[in-house]
């Protein structure tokens, strides 16, 4: 069964970067969560986003649609970054997410629905 | 039966509807036909070919099927008796069904399910009231209750909640007994005195509930957990289980005191303890002793010891008063909060005089300011510390925050008696 985990933080907070105190320890724990999901086999695909300043969103109404400066939705936790994971229960993918190095925000963990086939057919997953 | 099938077929809400199915069957025909010779069997085999039946018409559960295809020549017809399965054998089969049970318990106080759907879950699932029975003891409407327990089995199917025994069994224990006394304080103060006998007693099933988690988690390893890997909880949670218990029934014992024949709320220190139930209280005392010194005091060991300490005491004048004291000074420390505190300052007023009472509750001030509880307490003390004026305008507080008419009623003749 696929579970997105959707990481979410307070922007307003940055992480360090290049050359400031604590850069390294921030890749380091970043880059042994990744390795180790990675090396468990349940990761199917995951990503680190650009901050939300870097983003465009098509809005739809009615089938009209209008392009706009930022995100979906002005909320002060912003999505930055997804896993998603190939689990058993929801509870293995639980401790995937309580293992996401943030310090502060939030992991939600929520299953998928269907995902296209080979052929591009919508397929139930799990 | 219905942990046992939710187990055998991973699926809490088609084991449920099966049951219940069954025992409608069995309803109608028992009552046309004889009783068979083994109910539970002809139940059991009812219930477990409806889910063959219903996962048949399911085509997205073939797989499920599969799994289940080598029992489908063995389940016999009900009717002929000397087929129906030995629901022994079943039980043995699957190492009892203690296992299937527990995890059907701790299933229902998963975190993914929030604290109002855990405590209706498990009422529905492992005490077995019926939708309209949960709805009437916590005075909700039918609707949203049914909405909220079908909405949980959606999500546990849906999002994949598994059936098992977590890693972390003690913080599921611990959202298990918040749950069991959170049904239990529901059944205490709504009921008591006259009463609606066609509402459940909450409190009891609280204590069956408690007593049936006990029985669960004491299981020895070659029941639950050895085939997970792990040990069924720590001595020290089946510790507090079992603290939980001695409290619940140390509260129950004198449920029947709390309200009089009008209905009215009876204070503690006037409650007539000749109707106390005598060996309720020994049971409590009983299940306490064998806990104590059983890792450290835990918060429900401590109210179950403050608990006893009322209970034991022949009349109000002979409380310990320098004991419950202490005793919350351990609550403080290892579950402390505003309410805890404030229940301490009425120990240590009774124990020390009103003025220190007051000096604490002066302390307490915001963070209790809209719990009515809080403004009566006041009100007793400035009462007896010959403050009429703040007496009375404590209680008109206390009064414009509680919607309980037992309390409303008590309030009222409090001020009209300053």
């Amino acid at each position: 069964m696929q579970y997105l985990l959707i990481i979410t933080l307070d922007e307003s907070v940055p992480p360090p970067m290049p050359g400031e105190p604590g850069f390294d320890e921030n890749v380091q724990v970043w880059g042994d969560y990744t390795r180790a999901i990675m090396q468990s086999g349940v990761l199917v695909s995951g990503a680190s986003l650009q901050p939300t300043p870097t983003a465009t969103t098509v809005k739809h109404a009615a089938g009209a649609t209008s392009i706009v400066d930022g995100p979906f939705a002005e909320t002060k936790e912003a999505f930055a970054g997804y896993y998603l994971i190939d689990v058993p229960d929801l509870d293995a993918a639980l401790e995937w997410a309580k293992k996401v190095p943030l310090g502060d925000g939030s992991v939600e963990v929520r299953p998928v629905a269907m995902m296209p086939d080979a052929d591009g057919t919508p397929r139930t997953v799990g | 039966m219905l942990a046992l099938l939710a187990a055998r077929f991973n699926d809490v809400d088609r084991a449920d509807d099966a049951v219940q199915d069954a025992l409608v069957q069995a309803v109608e025909t028992w009552a046309t036909q004889s009783i068979p010779s083994n109910p539970a069997g002809w139940l059991y085999t009812v219930a477990h070919n409806r889910i063959i039946d219903g996962l048949r018409r399911d085509a997205a559960a073939a797989r499920r099927l599969q799994l289940a295809a080598p029992e489908l020549t063995a389940v016999p017809n009900p009717d002929q008796d000397e087929e129906v399965p030995d629901v022994e054998t079943v039980l043995d089969d699957h190492g009892g069904v203690g296992d299937e049970q527990l995890r059907l318990m701790l299933l229902c106080c998963h975190p993914a399910l929030d604290r109002d759907t855990q405590v209706a879950l498990t009422l529905r699932l492992v005490g077995g009231l019926t939708t309209p029975e949960i709805a009437a003891a916590f005075l909700v409407p039918e609707a949203t209750l049914a909405q909220r327990i079908v909405r949980a089995k959606r999500k546990i199917r849906d999002a994949r909640i598994p059936l098992s025994i977590p890693a972390d069994l003690d913080a599921r224990v611990d959202a298990l007994l918040t749950v069991l006394y959170l049904i239990f304080n529901e059944g205490y103060l709504a009921r008591g005195g006259s009463s609606d006998p066609v509402r459940v007693s909450l409190a009891d099933e609280a204590v069956r509930l408690t007593a049936q988690a006990i029985d669960l988690l004491s299981a020895g390893p070659g029941r639950v957990g050895a085939a997970e890997g792990g040990a069924p909880g720590s001595d020290t949670h089946r510790a507090e289980a079992e603290a939980l218990l001695a409290l619940e029934l140390y509260h129950r014992a004198r449920l029947d005191t709390r309200l009089d024949g009008a209905g009215e709320i009876v204070l503690l220190a006037d409650q007539d303890r000749s109707r106390w139930d005598g060996a309720m209280i020994e049971r409590a005392n009983g299940i306490l002793r064998r806990v104590l010194g059983v890792g450290p005091a835990g918060p429900y060991q401590l109210q179950a010891l403050i608990a006893s300490q009322h209970a034991n005491a022949v009349t109000a004048a002979d409380t310990d008063w320098v004991s419950i004291t202490a005793l919350y000074d351990q609550l403080m420390r290892v579950a402390g909060s505003p309410v805890v505190a404030l229940n301490r300052a009425v120990a240590v007023a009774m124990a020390d005089g009103p003025g220190a009472g007051l000096a604490l509750l002066d302390e307490l001030g915001d963070s209790l300011a809209g719990y009515h509880l809080y403004w009566a307490s006041r009100g007793e003390l400035l009462a007896k510390s010959a403050d009429p004026q703040g007496a009375r305008a404590a209680f008109e507080r206390a009064l414009g925050l509680t919607s309980n008419p037992a309390e409303q009623w008590h309030l009222q003749r409090r001020i009209a008696s300053i």
